[in-house]
Order: C-alpha cells, then sequence, then structure tokens
C-alpha cells in the first residue's frame, strides 16, 4: 500500500457512508425538522399568553407610563451612568480585596496541627458569622459603626466603608469556594512538592492553590457576578452610585423609569461575565466527558 | 557528637532503627530495622499491605513515625528539632501514580526543587533540567504538559524530577504498578541505569525478576516487620522462612 492510499484511508470523508448510516441521517434530519416547528409554535403560544395576561390588563398603560417612559430614561441618563461609574470603581477595589482575603483566610483553614488552632478557629468563626449576616447590615455596622468610632479626624467617604463591607462578605463566600478547590486537590499533589523538599507555603502556592483555581473558576465568576450587582447596595450609606442617582432621579420626576434604566445597565454590566463564566463551564465539562453526549 | 553519629560507618546513607507507625488500631510497621549503604540497590518485597509503601513513606517523614529513629549519614532526621524541608530535598521520590503536577510543563516539573528549594537561578535549573530530560529520552517533551505523556513517559519524566536536586538516596514506590504492560520495560532500564551510575536506591516492588537482577539486597516484608534478608539468589533461590517461600509460591502462581 503506497502512502496516498493510507491517507485516503485515514480521510474519513473519503470514505462512502453505507447505507444504514445514510438511513440513520435522514432519520436525523426529519427530528431536527419537527424540532424546529415545535419550537416556532411554542414560541407563538407564549407570545400569546403575555399578550393576553400583561399587555391587556387594565393598569398596562399606566405602568408603562410610570416605568418605561422614554422622555425620563434619557433625562436620568447622564446622572446614573455617573453614579456607575462608582460601582465600577468600588467593585474593582473590592473584586482585589476579596481575592485577597479569601485565598488568606482559605490557606489558614488547610494549616495542620494544633499550634494553629487559634487562626484555624478565628478564620471558621468568621466564615460563619459573615455568611450569616444580611450584607445589608454589614453595610450599616461598618458604615456607620466604625466612623462612629471617631479614630480618625478626616472624614472617610461613605464609598470606601460600603467597599470594605463587600470585602467582609463576599470573603466569607469566596473562601468557602477557594476551600472546596483547595481540598478538591488530590493529596498525592501534596505529598509530591513536599517530597521535593517544598514548605507548606510554597506547596500552596506554587503547587495546590494554582489547580485549585482551576476546578473552581465557575463558581468564583458565579460569586464576582453576585457581587457586581450587589455593589448597588452601597447605596444605602448614602454613596451617590447608579441606584442612589436613580432614587434621586425618581424624586423629582415622580417616575420609576431611572430604576429601569439603572437596572437594564447593571445587567448589561454583568452580561459579558455571565457570558464567560457559562463558556468556561462549558468548557470544563467537555474536558472532563470527552466522549460522552449525554 | 553522639554515640550514634561516632558508630556511623562512613559509607552509610541511610539507617532505620526500631521504626514503628499504626493507623489507628492496625500496626503497619513493627520495628524495622534497616541500613543502607551508598551505591547500594535495596529492593522491598512483600504482599499488598505488608508496609512497604508506609516504610518508603516514613524514611523521609512523609508519614511520622511513632517510635525509632531514622538516620540520614548519621542524623537523625526524626528530631523533631531537624527542619525537614531541606531534608527531603536529599531524598528523591518516585510514586506509583507518577503524581506529576499537571499545570506545570514537564520541564517546569523537573526544574521546581532546584529553583524553589535549591534556590538555583532560574537558568542553571533549566540547563539541568534539560539534561536530565535529554537522559531519560524525553527532550522533545520539555514543553508539554503532563497529561499529553504516555504513562511510561511520565513516570520516566517523575524520576527526572526526583533526581534534579542530585539526591543522595532515591525511594522508588511501586513505579510500574500502574503501568500497562509493554510501558514497563523502558521505566525498568532507567532504573536500571541509575543504579549502575552508583545511585542508592531503595524500592518498593513486584517484578520479581527485576529485583533480582538489579538489586544487592532484597528485602522481605511481612506483617510490619522484616522477615528475611539477604542477597538476591539467596532471598529469591533459596528463602530460609516458611512465609517467605509462601510469598514467592503465591507470587509465581
Amino acid at each position: 500500500m503506497n502512502p496516498g492510499d493510507r491517507a485516503a484511508l485515514l480521510d474519513p470523508s473519503a470514505r462512502a457512508p453505507s447505507a444504514v448510516e445514510l438511513d440513520r441521517r435522514r432519520y436525523r434530519r426529519r427530528q431536527t425538522g419537527r424540532s424546529v416547528v415545535i419550537a416556532v409554535v411554542s414560541t407563538l403560544v407564549f407570545a400569546g399568553v403575555l399578550w393576553l395576561t400583561v399587555i391587556r390588563t387594565p393598569g398596562f398603560e399606566r405602568v408603562q407610563q410610570t416605568f418605561f417612559d422614554p422622555d425620563v430614561a434619557i433625562a436620568a441618563f447622564p446622572r446614573v451612568i455617573e453614579g456607575l461609574w462608582l460601582n465600577l470603581r468600588v467593585l474593582f477595589f473590592a473584586a482585589i480585596g476579596v481575592l485577597v482575603l479569601s485565598v488568606l483566610i482559605a490557606s489558614v483553614r488547610t494549616l495542620r496541627g494544633p499550634v494553629f488552632w487559634p487562626v484555624r478557629a478565628l478564620a471558621a468563626a468568621y466564615t460563619d458569622v459573615f455568611r450569616g449576616l444580611p450584607l445589608i447590615i454589614v453595610l450599616y455596622l461598618v458604615g456607620y459603626g466604625i466612623p462612629g468610632l471617631q479614630f480618625s479626624e478626616t472624614r472617610v467617604p461613605s464609598e470606601v466603608w460600603g467597599t470594605i463591607a463587600l470585602i467582609l462578605t463576599y470573603s466569607a463566600y469566596v473562601s468557602e469556594v477557594f476551600r472546596a478547590g483547595l481540598e478538591s486537590v488530590n493529596p498525592s499533589q501534596r505529598l509530591a512538592a513536599r517530597s521535593l523538599g517544598l514548605s507548606h507555603g510554597k506547596t500552596i502556592r506554587i503547587v495546590i492553590l494554582p489547580q485549585a483555581v482551576r476546578n473552581v473558576t465557575p463558581a468564583l465568576m458565579n460569586d464576582f457576578v453576585a457581587m457586581q450587582k450587589d455593589v448597588g447596595l452601597i447605596s444605602v450609606l448614602g454613596a451617590v452610585d447608579a441606584v442612589r442617582a436613580a432614587q434621586i432621579e425618581v424624586a423629582s420626576a415622580f417616575d420609576f423609569t431611572p430604576y429601569v434604566v439603572a437596572g437594564v445597565l447593571f445587567v448589561l454590566l454583568a452580561l459579558p461575565l455571565i457570558r464567560i463564566t457559562d463558556h468556561l463551564s462549558a468548557r470544563m465539562r467537555a474536558r472532563e466527558q470527552v466522549g460522552s453526549a449525554l | 557528637m553522639t554515640v550514634a553519629d561516632a558508630l556511623t560507618s562512613p559509607e552509610e546513607v541511610l539507617r532505620l532503627s526500631g521504626v514503628r507507625k499504626s493507623f489507628g488500631q492496625t500496626t503497619v510497621l513493627d520495628g524495622i530495622d534497616l541500613t543502607v549503604h551508598t551505591h547500594e540497590v535495596v529492593a522491598l518485597i512483600g504482599a499488598s499491605g505488608s508496609g512497604k509503601s508506609t516504610l518508603l513513606r516514613t524514611i523521609n517523614l512523609l508519614e511520622p513515625i511513632d517510635d525509632g529513629q531514622v538516620f540520614l549519614r548519621g542524623v537523625d532526621i526524626s528530631d523533631p528539632r531537624v527542619r525537614l524541608d531541606p531534608v527531603r530535598a536529599r531524598i528523591g521520590v518516585v510514586f506509583q501514580h507518577f503524581n506529576l503536577f499537571p499545570h506545570l510543563t514537564v520541564l517546569d516539573n523537573v526544574t521546581l526543587a532546584g529553583r524553589s528549594v535549591l534556590r538555583m537561578p532560574r537558568a542553571a535549573a533549566e540547563r539541568r533540567g534539560r539534561d536530565l530530560l535529554a537522559q531519560v529520552g524525553l527532550a522533545d517533551k520539555a514543553h508539554e504538559h503532563p497529561d499529553r505523556l504516555s504513562g511510561g513517559q511520565q513516570q520516566r519524566a517523575a524520576i527526572a524530577r526526583a533526581v534534579a536536586t542530585d539526591p543522595e538516596l532515591l525511594l522508588l514506590d511501586e513505579i510500574t504498578s500502574a503501568l500497562d504492560p509493554e510501558l514497563v520495560g523502558e521505566v525498568l532500564d532507567l532504573v536500571r541505569q541509575l543504579a549502575a551510575s552508583g545511585t542508592t536506591i531503595v524500592m518498593a516492588t513486584h517484578e520479581m525478576a527485576f529485583a533480582r537482577d538489579v538489586a544487592h539486597r532484597i528485602v522481605f516484608l511481612d506483617a510490619g516487620v522484616i522477615a528475611e534478608a539477604g542477597s538476591p539468589a539467596q532471598v529469591l533461590g533459596d528463602p530460609q522462612q516458611q512465609r517467605t517461600r509462601e510469598f514467592l509460591a503465591r507470587f509465581r502462581g
């Protein structure tokens, strides 16, 4: 057999499909056609139900005016977007703070030996308390409580307290994600690293953590998306973010449209990340289930 | 200088003295005494659960011991005052399941200990790493990740990683047990080379033919004690103990 023939044999497209395979393909095409018809019909039915239950209601026109007024939306837009810029800055610093603090907490919780019992207990107590406390209460406690101590002459802006409260709350969740990640790495990896002479810290940093982060990336991204919208809660401390700006506009226009504007902007902000998260999860699933369509 | 140091013969690499280890109620090692000299190859044989792997792990104290002492070059490394990380860098370990770091390239796996423990400059560590990879026949795989390699190639990379710090002692823990039969040969050939070049080796193995061929001494472990030890010809060819004979008979099936 010459090399050309062998190449032809290895090239799947060069082979004529068998009668059985052709029949299977015909069947699958028929099935696909049926699926498309079902999708179109169900979409039409859903649209019909929506029209009947929402748009044909007696109050729809008033709701449309107070929530979806284009003139109010355009007028509110500049202030809301200015507020959103504050949300973005808070989000940036909070994300960095959360990453640092949560890795630290998770690492502390992996320490073994009685010497480390106090720090381990402290870390465990921290995650318990801050996962239980509603974020809004943490915001009040940090935003009004700490300034009340008056340990500083200069006034710290409320968005800074908001950022700290976000870091405190989210680090408790994210550290649990990291801890699950650290525990998901096979103990034999630790054994191999320690047998090379790496210290506990280096083993975590160089060998365990990189593998852990990979395992929990989708969960981390999910928490980040959640934090992205919770950043709007700093408005309760008086920081003029997108939500607060919308509230001010609502009060002056007697119209709820600015809230919708802020909401749409938050969704647009989150959308790229949500897509990336889905993509990453799908890729990880694909990698773990090679060859399985189920 | 302690009495133990004074009694140490110059070529002694490892000495275990009365080493005991239990997991809960199960005694795995029940007083092990074993001395290994430079350039010596010692093969640990015994049934599954006889304590071979545990014994290997107690040598670099990956498994803390309950009693007894472990001496490396005459120094009691089981003394809690001894810092273990630098000691462990002097003892290479190869595991049954390779345990390569999947997120690092083959070259980074091999150079990690040099860079992070011995604090070699990256360039020097990589030069050494490439030399080692060439020796184990993986020069072209330096920048691959371990999951792209066959089992035999992974195990050869793991051996390169274990010897990268120029260890005084190499521990091999059933390193061919997880390999497909056709890949066992390439790994054993490499161990044969290491033994021939004078590496001091303690290995747990089920490869009796290989042990007979390469080891200077066979140690038969049974129920946590050394039941019989001696030259391959003696232990494998003319075992003195009933339980050694039983084990070998079962082994030959």
